[in-house]
């Protein structure tokens, strides 16, 4: 009898915790299982080509040495080619961009349009040559969120290169790290080109694979290590900076506001979850220093009602304009729309949920990274750079929604945040640690600065 | 700091908020009580609440009609509660186990349909707010307990139903006699298998339906794994309430409206750390029910499957 007790507390807690989590998404996932002849043969290859490597040690590393230059040698080459020409199309699109903007007043619609096309992708696949792409994300790709935007991304690089010229595999709800970890070493043993680990929480089991597969790229974000600290070289890093986005929201928000009330739902304070929504407070308070954007992180990544109820919170106390991050913002969004409060989205285009109330959604666009990451893979390296999608790169788009009626003035003064901010006029991150209160710390300046600007932005 | 929160209008909000958030947990927990009631644990309330919060979102979408997204709900919970009393009841199995199985197959399920047949997240119209008419004049009570939806309504009027088909009728007495003694009940000629499954199924069709009251009334939107581990919860709950409906019910609003206070107290700005005020509904719950344990009258037959013979 004591026991049974026990054992049902005990059960009772770990249910407890599991939902305290918020995404459980404990389940079966089907891990693609590679045919165990394959595993065996490339088992046996990998045991013959160290077992030759112990052996004949000199040889080796003479060849290895000599190809690599030649490899190097050529890759310069490439990789001048499609950098020059991203350069004068990315200056090409910005002149465009510009003049739309100058026309803005007039032509809003056409603005929008024009911001809403998907880049031109800007690969250079060898003739013959069909490049592999494995990712685990942690929610599924039609989250409306932040596994959908990377699915959405590797839809459109397809598009451009071809099915058979471009294959990619998804395991998705992977929230679990331990099964995802399975799913990467899976992956890596397949032979996949890139490994994707599209989720902060995966870090720790991609250094622990990433060295047993050297001749294996993998990417990790969101973030900006690529553990090349740890002498580990095959990993590149990308993040979103969704701080831009954020704070050009959080100017047309001050602006929207009635009330003078503003909320904004989270899941974690991490990740770009909390970069957006400091960007997004950082932005308010430029244009209106009085509001202090009520923010409420839920703790939790899954809990719509959680998230609705909050919403409601925020709501009751006034709140006229709301903003949120993760998967569990469609909770949120209903209630807003609900009490007719305005909604901005992030990560992904959430006007489909109420058309009448959202006002613009800041996408990801990581074409812009793939692009990046797979080029340089295609010239033979496999990792040691981080890359971050910007409103500059165009990796951050914000798709306004044509059916709201934006007055005029808060479009100018949105359009003229993004360009102080591609400019560089104003530093979003140096506008939230002025509100932190703290001058800027050594870890975010270095964190920053390790970030390398993707060609596309160097024009 | 405190005063913040007591104004009035603060306190209706949170206890119009808990009440709504202890509506899926009602449903599920009450559900679940008659499963207890006569002996059989399911802890897979939510795969069921998934797949009812999907069947009556998906049913909602495609016809748009209310009446039709319950019934759907009602269905699907009619189905995996004869799947769930069949394996726990016919098959014997170990309820802990299968409870866990049953959970997965809902949960990988509803997401698999869902990708099927939607593009994205998308809404629905659901349940409209009801203003009781004459109870929702009155102020204080009348914008905390009358202007919800229906089924918020329903869920509690479920309760003292439950409470009087339990202790009031001849059925709630078989159901009690299965949970504390199915030798004697069967003895008397009641049918253990045939009571457990009606309570099984009855339970089942009552955790689809606090899916349902997520899906198609509170949040019209249905999204992978939405639930979050609120069927869980639920079971824990049946527990808290020491197997009473009004006891679940009592732990149903407790757990709900702290849940409510943690996010209004946040919303006031008050300098909690987040993480802290989250754990705070489930520290509470376990605390009430470590308390509860040494006094509960657990039925004596909960997770043991029947055996018939000497």
């Amino acid at each position: 009898m004591k026991n049974r007790w026990i054992l049902l507390i005990a059960l009772l807690i770990a249910a407890l915790a599991l939902a305290a989590c918020g995404g459980d998404d404990k389940e079966e996932t089907p891990t693609p299982q590679p045919p165990a002849t394959e595993v065996a043969t490339e088992a046996a290859t990998e045991a013959a080509t160290e077992a030759a490597t112990e052996e004949a040690p000199t040889e080796e590393a003479a060849t290895e040495e000599a190809a690599t230059e030649a490899t190097e040698a050529a890759t310069q080459e490439v990789a001048m080619a499609p950098e020059e020409t991203a350069t004068v199309e990315a200056t090409e699109e910005a002149v465009t961009e510009e003049a739309a903007t100058e026309e803005a007043a007039t032509e809003e619609a056409a603005a929008a349009e024009a911001a809403a096309t998907p880049r031109p992708i800007n690969i250079e696949l060898p003739e013959g040559r069909t490049f592999r792409v494995a990712v685990v994300t942690p929610s599924t790709g039609t989250d409306l969120a932040f596994s959908q935007s990377m699915a959405d991304s590797l839809a459109e690089v397809q598009a451009a290169l071809g099915e058979d010229r471009f294959e990619y595999a998804i395991s998705e709800n992977l929230f679990v790290v331990e099964d995802a970890a399975t799913a990467i070493r899976d992956y890596a043993t397949q032979g996949y080109d890139l490994v994707i680990a599209h989720g902060s929480q995966y870090g720790s089991s991609l250094e622990e694979i990433a060295p047993d597969f050297p001749e294996v790229a993998f990417a990790w974000g969101t973030t900006v290590n690529t553990f090349k600290d740890e002498g580990i070289n095959n990993v590149y890093a990308y993040e979103a900076r969704s701080e831009q986005g954020g704070y050009v929201f959080g100017v047309m928000a001050a602006r929207l506001t009635q009330s003078n009330v503003i909320g904004v739902v989270g899941p974690i304070e991490t990740g770009d979850a909390k970069l957006y929504i400091d960007g997004f407070v950082a932005g308010v308070k430029s244009v209106n220093p009085e509001i202090d954007p009520i923010v409420n992180y839920i703790q939790s990544f899954g809990d719509l009602a959680l998230a609705a109820e909050a919403a409601g919170a925020m709501l009751a106390n006034g709140a006229d304009v709301l903003t949120g991050t993760a998967q569990m913002v469609p909770g949120a969004i209903q209630k807003a729309s609900e009490e007719g409060a305005l909604w901005f989205g992030t990560q992904a285009n959430q006007t489909n949920l109420a058309p009448e109330i959202v006002v613009a959604n800041q996408v990801y666009d990581w074409t812009v990274v793939l692009e990046e990451i797979i080029n340089r893979v295609l010239a033979g390296e496999l990792g040691g750079e981080a890359y971050a999608i910007t409103l500059e790169n165009g990796g951050l788009r914000i798709e306004y929604n044509e059916d709201y009626a934006l007055p005029e003035d808060v479009r100018a003064a949105a359009d003229a945040a993004v360009e102080a901010i591609v400019s560089g006029e104003v530093d979003v991150m140096a506008a939230i640690e002025e509100l932190a209160g703290a001058p800027a710390t050594e870890e975010a300046t270095e964190a920053a600065e390790e970030v390398t600007p993707t060609p596309t932005s160097g024009g | 700091m405190i005063d913040q929160l007591l104004d009035s209008s603060v306190l209706i909000g949170i206890a119009a908020s808990g009440i709504r958030l202890a509506t899926p947990y009602l449903y599920a927990a009450i559900g679940e009580t008659f499963g207890q009631r006569s002996g059989v644990l399911n802890l897979g309330v939510e795969g069921i609440m998934l797949m009812g919060a999907f069947s009556g979102f998906w049913a909602v979408y495609t016809s748009g009609s209310l009446a039709l997204g319950v019934l759907a709900a009602l269905l699907v919970g009619l189905l995996m509660g004869l799947g769930t009393a069949f394996i726990n009841v016919t098959l014997k199995a170990e309820q802990g186990i299968s409870g866990i199985g049953i959970f997965l197959f809902g949960l990988g399920l509803s997401e698999l349909l869902f990708q099927q047949s939607f593009d994205g997240v998308v809404t629905v119209r659901g349940f409209p707010k009801i203003r009781v008419p004459l109870l929702s004049e009155v102020p204080v009570i009348g914008e905390i307990f009358f202007q919800h939806n229906l089924l918020v309504y329903v869920a509690f009027a479920l309760v003292p139903i439950a409470w009087f088909v339990l202790n009031r009728t001849t059925l709630g007495l078989k159901i009690r006699a299965v949970g504390q003694n199915p030798q004697a009940a069967d003895a008397m000629g009641i049918s253990v298998a045939r009571v457990r499954y009606l309570t099984v199924t009855f339970g089942g069709m009552m955790a689809a339906m606090a899916g349902a009251s997520l899906s198609i009334a509170l949040l019209n939107v249905f999204q992978q794994n939405m639930t979050a581990g609120q069927g869980f919860i639920a079971v824990a709950l049946v527990y808290f309430g020491s197997w009473r409906p009004f006891g679940v019910m009592a732990g149903a609003l407790l757990f709900s409206t702290v849940n409510a206070l943690q996010l209004w107290v946040r919303t006031k700005g008050i300098d909690i750390p987040a993480e802290y005020a989250s754990m705070a509904p489930y520290l509470l719950t376990i605390l009430a029910l470590v308390l509860a344990a040494q006094r509960v009258d657990q039925p004596a037959a909960l997770t043991k499957p029947f055996e018939r013979g000497e």
